[in-house]
């Protein structure tokens, strides 16, 4: 923040300098200011386009029929007719087994996500608002941990939980999923730096016992980043490929993301061994693609500016 | 979505700054008396999440400790592990594979990250600025395998929305695009694809950040856009590019969902010992040799903490201003 120190001596011409700044991006400029602007028009155009076609072909591609997909244009429509034989051929692959890997990346998620909530809120209400021993040392570690990426975990998880017999079983997806160190440090930084030490001593003075405090005063305060860690376990468990990958050995048992895969072993495009009755098309399986991303592809949709407040949260820290 | 401003202002403003070394309690105030109501309290609500944190994370890193310097019928083994996972003809092409991936990504990722926050943050155009951002940011939701499988579909030249463009390069057939040599590059592009928009909006927040009252300096000095970038801009968001490094390189390190897929689809064109953790989970499932697995594991997980403490020093982040 060294960077502030030059500003002072400037304060009196800001007034003066802003309006110029402020003019929208009007038909005044200069030859130099108009180049620039090009430039940045054409990034802009060039990575949006980078960023938005493969989800609009995606899309699209539900609507067609397997030759369409590869005659007609890339960004036509199909037709309703086409996206309903998409939509009955991916729920007729082995006898739905798409409802069932949905269903058990709902159960796997959802049931995580409360785990996680009830040892997290708490833990970091504790961590932030009271004093005990090994307090330092858990937060250090919670920190060490949050760097270890995901994935490097799994194979030492996976040995740890087949010695007491756990692969195969729901367990040994959901109980890893449950342990989210970043919300515990998410709920830690908010409750350190937004909750009135004042208004938890008035309780305690009103006669509220310590628990009642945190029920009843921290926790309705705490529903934004509540909401928060809620959202960023929800994805990281349904988007989890590698863990539930190792953990579980039978089809039925798989979440929507190892499925998927699933569907693309039956795909002859991607796999010619596997023609024959029960092949998967091409807009099929990119149906199927929409579907596994579905839930989150929605909340992402409405919660644009809710998580990008929690991201920010999450990389403060300094 | 237009409120990302302040929310993000907000956040700053509230001093998001826990310091490690102290309590977050301001001392000589009554409620810092240590009682023993509290403590048993602060010791029940950690629980559970110590639990956890011993079962899912500490032990297992310990775990495999153990498992990498001992043989399968649990005889202390020494290096014996990590000298045959590093004499495995595999290992080094898997390392090189995976270094070549992550400097690409790396690179590209700061680099185009950097300047398309940039950019649209320089935008005075609010909807074109709120857009921009909406529509780099929800490529995001399609993570892992799903968004695998759609750039599956895009770099196969007979279905891609964008076939001209790979012909144009020469590719004309899936085998052809994903060919080995342009793996890092393909993982990039789908890692990027996903990845990038968090982060840009991240950086976006962190420009906002800058006071306006030192851009203001800037340009009445006569910095132009590009003078105020490099001066101003870059050395003030410089805790946010080391957090995205630490972020993106511990996560590069562990490769697996891209290539694994990629493997499947091409009929083991691209092979399925390409990255590290395809090799470990190889020599856990197929060779049944978990303590050579476990070695392997270890070794990522070494190399991701060094990395990571390396930009921790390097970037500040931690440190207290």
């Amino acid at each position: 923040m060294t960077a502030l120190s030059t500003a002072p001596g400037h304060v009196a011409d800001r007034a003066a300098a802003r309006p110029a700044k402020r003019s929208p991006a009007g038909l005044r400029g200069t030859p130099g200011q108009w180049s620039g602007r090009f430039v940045v028009a054409l990034v802009l155009l060039a990575f949006g386009l980078f960023f938005a076609i493969p989800i609009v072909w995606l899309l699209l591609a539900t609507t067609k029929s397997p030759t369409d997909l590869i005659q007609n244009n890339p960004f036509s429509f199909g037709s309703l007719d086409g996206f309903a034989v998409n939509w009955n051929a991916l729920f007729a692959f082995q006898d739905g087994a798409v409802v069932g890997w949905l269903g058990n990346s709902a159960l796997y998620s959802v049931v995580a996500l409360a785990i996680t909530l009830v040892v997290s809120v708490p833990a970091g209400y504790a961590l932030a608002l009271t004093e005990f021993r090994l307090r330092r040392a858990l937060l250090v570690t919670t920190l060490v941990v949050m760097l270890i990426p995901n994935t490097a975990l799994v194979l030492p998880v996976f040995l740890e939980l087949n010695t007491v017999g756990l692969i195969g079983s729901p367990l040994a997806v959901i109980l890893p999923f449950s342990f989210f160190p970043f919300g515990v440090y998410l709920t830690y930084i908010y409750f350190s730096t937004s909750i009135p030490r004042d208004l938890l001593a008035a309780a305690r003075i009103d006669g509220c016992t310590e628990f009642g405090v945190f029920t009843r005063i921290a926790l309705p305060l705490a529903t934004p980043v509540v909401a928060l860690v809620a959202f960023f376990s929800f994805v990281q468990n349904w988007n989890n490929y590698f863990l539930p990958f190792v953990m579980l050995p039978a089809s039925d048992q798989y979440p929507m993301q190892v499925g998927l895969t699933s569907l693309l072993a039956s795909t002859p495009a991607f796999n010619p061994s596997s023609a024959g009755a029960a092949s998967v098309q091409l807009p099929t399986l990119a149906l199927a693609t929409i579907m596994s991303v579905l839930p989150v592809l929605i909340v992402f949709l409405f919660s644009q500016r809710f998580l990008v407040s929690g991201m920010t949260a999450g990389g403060t820290k300094e | 979505m237009t409120a990302t401003v302040p929310d993000v202002e907000a956040t700053a403003a509230a001093g998001v700054t826990p310091r490690l070394g102290r309590s977050p309690r301001r001392p000589g105030r009554a409620s810092v008396r240590r009682s023993p109501v509290k403590n048993r309290m602060g010791y029940l609500f950690v629980s559970g999440y110590t639990v956890l944190m011993l079962v899912f994370g500490v032990f297992p890193a310990l775990y495999a400790l153990v498992l990498s310097v001992t043989t399968i019928d649990g005889s202390f083994a020494g290096f014996d592990n990590f000298a045959k996972v590093l004499g495995d003809y595999r290992f080094l092409p898997a390392v090189g594979h995976v270094a070549v991936y992550l400097v690409i990504w790396l690179v590209s990722l700061l680099v185009l990250v950097v300047l398309l926050a940039l950019v649209v943050h320089a935008i005075r155009i609010r909807w074109l600025s709120n857009a921009s951002r909406f529509i780099f940011y929800i490529p995001g939701a399609l993570a892992g395998a799903s968004s695998v499988m759609l750039w599956l579909f895009v770099l196969d030249p007979s279905v891609s929305p964008v076939g001209w463009l790979l012909e144009a390069f020469g590719f004309e057939s899936f085998v052809q695009t994903i060919n080995p040599a342009n793996l890092p590059v393909v993982f990039t592009v789908i890692a990027f694809w996903t990845g990038a928009g968090g982060w840009i909006v991240i950086m976006y927040g962190a420009l906002n950040n800058i006071p306006e009252e030192v851009m203001e300096a800037a340009k009445i000095d006569g910095a132009n856009a590009v003078q105020t970038a490099v001066r101003i801009q870059l050395p003030m968001m410089k805790k946010w590019i080391a957090y995205m490094g630490i972020m993106s390189l511990a996560a590069g390190t562990q490769l697996f969902v891209e290539p694994q897929l990629l493997s499947q689809a091409s009929n083991a064109v691209v092979a399925n010992d390409y990255s590290l953790n395809q090799l470990a989970y190889l020599y856990a499932f197929q060779q049944n040799d978990f303590n050579g697995s476990a070695a392997i594991s270890i070794l990522l997980l070494v190399i991701a903490l060094a990395l990571s403490a390396f930009f921790v020093a390097r970037g500040g982040l931690f440190e207290k201003d």
